[in-house]
């Protein structure tokens, strides 16, 4: 893929269909960005815990509101956006899942889990309200143009 | 591929051999419903074999920690078998590997019952 920014902008329904549709939209797309099986399958994952949490807690299941998605690539990035239309919410006050405390909590591991599969991972509250969850990963060596790897 | 699960019982204790995903959804609800039907039919001892079960998202981490809390409340046990490596993974990485009971092989998580 040409290292230049590129966007893609998708606008989900608030339906659980909107996570398997995410995720595999995320999944094609690092594919063909050049991405190790590995890291498909991690981007994927990470998106689908993204749209996850905006499904059931930003978008509380409403069915009118929208999840929009947005992937965008820079010089030696591939970037995921998703953002909900709920309240927002800090990342400083979701319980650590990690905790012993917290261990056996039926819930509470997606924002975990979206830190752990991506390079960088952000929350904001975006100026219209709502969560957007930012995820980033670096493009393979060989696709960025970065190290002494030669193009594949 | 959605959630499936087949259930066998050796002696007392019952052995579900799933596959598909558990995730969000039809999977976690299938999880659930499986482990409260063995449990409602008076089963304690309770192996969850997830050979065939490549893909957990967090929701199905969720079902098996309620599975867990479920049968360990009614004073049985409840045990894991064969996990992938993508889910022995997040397991791990969850800190629930030393949660749950992990069982390698068949015969061990047979014996490994109290």
């Amino acid at each position: 893929m040409a290292a230049k920014t590129q966007r893609i902008e998708i606008t989900l329904e608030t339906l659980l269909e909107s996570v398997d549709l995410a995720e595999v939209i995320v999944m094609r797309i690092a594919e063909a960005a050049g991405f190790s099986e590995e890291d498909i399958h991690k981007m994927g994952m990470a998106v689908r815990e993204g749209v996850i949490n905006a499904y059931n807690y930003g978008n509380q299941q409403i069915r009118d509101k929208k999840i929009f998605m947005t992937v965008e690539f820079d010089a030696d990035k591939m970037i995921v956006r998703v953002l909900d239309q709920g309240k927002g919410f800090e990342l400083t006050e979701v319980p650590d899942p990690l905790a012993e405390e917290n261990l056996l909590r039926t819930s509470g591991r997606g924002l975990f889990l979206m830190r752990a599969f991506m390079d960088e991972f952000n929350v904001h509250t975006a100026p219209g309200g709502g969560a957007e969850l930012v995820m980033v990963k670096k493009l393979p060596d060989a696709v960025s143009g970065n190290g002494s790897r030669q193009p594949e | 591929m959605a959630l499936q699960g087949t259930c066998r019982e050796i002696e007392d204790i019952a052995i579900i051999d799933f596959s598909g995903k558990i995730t969000l959804g039809e999977g976690s609800s299938t999880l659930r419903r499986t482990i409260r039907d063995l449990i409602d039919k008076g089963h304690r001892k309770i192996v969850l074999n997830l050979y065939d079960v490549d893909y957990i998202d967090s929701s199905g981490i969720g079902e098996l920690v309620s599975g867990y809390t479920t049968v360990r409340n009614v004073e049985g046990e409840m045990k894991l078998l064969h996990l992938t490596k993508r889910v022995h993974d997040l397991l791990q990485i969850t800190r629930l590997f030393t949660v749950f009971d992990v069982q390698s092989d068949e015969e061990s998580a047979l014996k490994s019952f109290r």
